[in-house]
């Protein structure tokens, strides 16, 4: 059996901030072979970014922290590296890709000068090699006549472009495990559709382990082998992305899985949604995070954490305390029990002054005559 | 095939006013155009170009309808909408709405006096795409949600107040609501605000310019099923702007897919996407992954070349030329297809229309 190229263990990330701590990441444990492709899904705030960055050690003390856990990457631990020792890992063994690739690239070098940078730092070679491997990895994202891009500015570059390039300099180092954290989120469906393809044909063509960060469960239904779901810090549910789509076992799972408009929905039913919002990191419920939105919740749900457990499909894990009884397979979305909404958090607000204020009064009346003005030069032109 | 079926409109291009506007329309459109001036120089500032964003589209919007209308970014959706909502002055072309008054009279918003506009804006309403920037910061949500009722002077201010709490009941908020701060809210909650000022004045037509695309996929869904519901429960009709075609599948009862500034196809929901017949509408269908991941792993992919050109310098012919892998060189770089009804309802502009599974 081969070693694992990856292991989190019981890794937590805090942040502090004024208003309290917040558990980004909250005691998560998983791990990733070689040439695997994992999805890592969740909601903002669900802590998936966040756990990327503590993976690559870009956590920054003093505001965050990671408190406790092990990052063991090809048997060493990442997290007891010093920064010499990390910077050698970062890009050359793992690469990531981030979501706005116009804010990832300096827009006063060039593109060969930025691919080349990495380069020359994590390879033993010299100018001329570095700019071969450069043009080699231009032409390797399908961008043609590579030598010329070299003197390129990235804004001269379209968004899909200028992911490629983000990927061309990600992959330049052949790294082991490539992280790539929303990378389509900002592109038009065409370009994500090329993107995505193009990654599949890289990461499979070299063997690459991806970890895929997304909030899109269409985006890793044809690309990931693997898939984690994360809600509040924590890991809901994991397993192979067929255990997943077919026989969720977390009622968070299945609630994100029904509550998606598909393309190929014929029908125009209402459509589930899941109630209420995801909790405040900051101020996580007690017990089960996901309890005050679950219809199935009962009252071990509000006093004990499930932990992530062994259940459903051989090998699939789910945190939840009632996974068995549930048969979540066959649960019809109308059949789903409702959660009574929270009786209103701010009943303590009794004296409400609904009173306009004057001075927005004001302001509303200066608007409008200056609406006015300029309708009136409309009507003119 | 006639002249008068080739254009969606036809019948109202000569004449100047829309009295054969059928009782069921709402909203035509006709040849509407909006064109940005490219200009240069500091001091003397002159134009030396246009960005024709919206060339030439007409359709018509039924009373009570959900028409979607998708394509990908800078394709001239968004100016459409601000376009038909006069938010941005058309370049050319009519938008005929009918105001629900008594006698239903029927305006060009285009052209329309100060007047006549007054009344049009309380009667077409628009809910923004970004919940965090359509919401004064400074403001509570009771003066954002009065506002309206402000600028139109309704009511006395207690039953302004009032109006307030039941539109945040309607929009499934608490009426304690009223009093706090957009930055108290999560992006869902704000979503519901901005629908509850554009309800403010019992409007019949509102614009939804991607107004769930900044919200989580759990969010998302409620604020769908909440157009759902206010469409029924005030007999609504929606322009809905969208990218994502499976958002506009849910939603819509017709659907438009525009590319760089033109409407290339429209039919009815089921007609587009069991029947998409421009190579357009295919790549974009095909793009759309679908979370099942036997039906992804089965599926042939139609990748487009390149990217989309820029509006500034549209090719010639048809604008999908450079990208379309039907594209007949002679022909389509050439000739501007028509915009055709292929079917009843089912409006094609491309030379070879073909029908084509997408998943």
């Amino acid at each position: 059996m081969t070693e694992p190229l990856l292991e989190v263990d019981d890794l937590r990330t805090y942040f502090t901030t004024e208003e309290g701590i917040v558990r980004a990441v909250d005691g998560i444990s998983f791990s990733m072979m070689p040439g695997q492709r994992l999805g890592v899904v969740g909601e903002s705030g669900s802590g998936k970014s966040v756990t990327a960055l503590s993976v690559m050690g870009l956590i920054e003390p003093p505001a965050g922290q990671i408190v406790t856990g092990r990052v063991m990457f090809k048997g060493r631990n990442l997290l007891e590296l010093d920064e010499d020792e990390l910077q050698s890992v970062r890009g050359g063994q793992i690469a990531m890709i981030f979501q706005d690739p116009m804010t990832a690239l300096n827009p006063v070098y060039t593109i060969g000068d930025q691919l080349m940078e990495t380069i020359l730092l994590h390879q033993d070679v010299n100018r001329s090699e570095a700019r071969e491997i450069a043009i080699q990895a231009i032409e390797d994202v399908h961008i043609p006549n590579a030598k010329a891009q070299m003197l390129d500015y990235p804004h001269q570059y379209s968004g899909g472009m200028r992911q490629r390039i983000m990927i061309a300099m990600g992959l330049s180092c052949n790294p082991d495990l490539l992280i790539a954290d929303e990378p389509t989120t900002a592109l038009d469906v065409t370009t994500q559709a090329q993107i995505m393809d193009l990654m599949l044909e890289l990461a499979e063509e070299r063997g690459t382990a991806v970890m895929l960060i997304t909030h899109d469960l269409g985006v890793v239904a044809g690309f990931c082998n693997d898939l984690q779901v994360m809600y509040a810090g924590g890991i809901v549910e994991s397993g192979t992305i067929d255990d997943i789509y077919y026989n969720p076992q977390h009622p968070y799972t299945w609630g994100l899985l029904e509550s998606m408009t598909r393309l190929d929905d014929e029908q125009q039913h209402r459509l589930y949604s899941i109630p209420g919002s995801p909790p405040s990191v900051i101020d996580l419920p007690r017990g089960c995070r996901f309890r005050p939105r679950c219809g199935f919740a009962t009252e071990i749900c509000g006093q004990v954490l499930p932990a992530l457990r062994p259940v459903g499909n051989p090998g699939q894990m789910a945190a939840c305390h009632h996974a068995e009884e549930l048969n979540l397979k066959e649960l019809k979305a109308d059949a789903a029990p409702t959660v009574e909404p929270a009786a209103a958090t701010d009943s303590d607000l009794t004296d409400v002054d609904l009173d306009l204020q004057e001075a927005d009064v004001e302001g509303i009346e200066a608007q409008r005559s200056a609406m006015d003005q300029v309708e009136g030069e409309e009507g003119s032109l | 095939m006639t002249d008068t079926k080739s254009d969606p409109t036809a019948d109202s291009v000569a004449t100047t006013d829309a009295s054969d506007l059928p009782d069921d329309v709402i909203l035509r459109v006709n040849h509407l155009v909006k064109e940005f001036p490219i200009t240069k120089g500091v001091f003397f500032r002159k134009q030396v170009g246009a960005v024709q964003a919206v060339s030439d589209i007409s359709f018509e919007i039924k009373k009570g309808e959900t028409l979607g209308l998708v394509g990908e970014s800078g394709c001239g959706k968004s100016t459409t909408a601000r376009s038909v909502l006069r938010l941005l002055q058309p370049t050319s072309g009519d938008v005929w709405f009918r105001l629900e008054t008594e006698d239903e009279e029927i305006v060009n918003v285009a052209t329309a006096k100060k007047d006549t506009m007054r009344q049009v804006r309380r009667n077409m309403q628009i809910v923004f795409q970004d919940p965090y920037a359509s919401l004064n910061p400074r403001m509570t949500v009771a003066t954002i949600i009065a506002e309206p009722l402000t600028v139109y002077g309704e009511g006395s201010k207690q039953e302004r107040l009032d109006k307030v709490k039941d539109l945040l009941k309607v929009v499934g908020l608490s009426p304690e609501h009223a009093n706090r701060y957009p930055h108290e809210f999560s992006g869902g909650q704000r979503q519901r605000i901005g629908v509850a000022r554009a309800l403010a004045l019992n409007p019949s037509f509102m614009v939804l310019d991607e107004p769930v695309s900044a919200l989580d996929v759990s969010i998302q869904a409620q604020v769908l099923n909440l157009m759902d519901d206010l469409q029924d429960e005030f007999d609504l009709t929606y322009l809905f702007i969208a990218h994502d075609l499976s958002v506009v599948r849910h939603i819509s009862d017709r659907v438009a897919v525009m590319y760089l500034g033109k409407i290339v196809e429209m039919a009815g929901r089921d007609a587009l996407y069991d029947r998409p017949m421009h190579p357009y509408t295919h790549a974009l269908m095909s793009a759309v992954p679908i979370p099942d991941p036997h039906i992804e792993s089965n599926r042939k992919r139609m990748l487009l070349e390149g990217d989309i050109p820029s509006p500034a310098n549209p090719p010639p012919g048809c604008r999908f030329n450079t990208r379309c892998p039907k594209a007949v060189s002679g022909k389509c770089d050439v000739d501007e297809p028509e915009f055709k009804e292929l079917e009843p309802g089912h409006w094609v502009a491309c030379f070879f229309p073909e029908v084509e599974k997408v998943y």
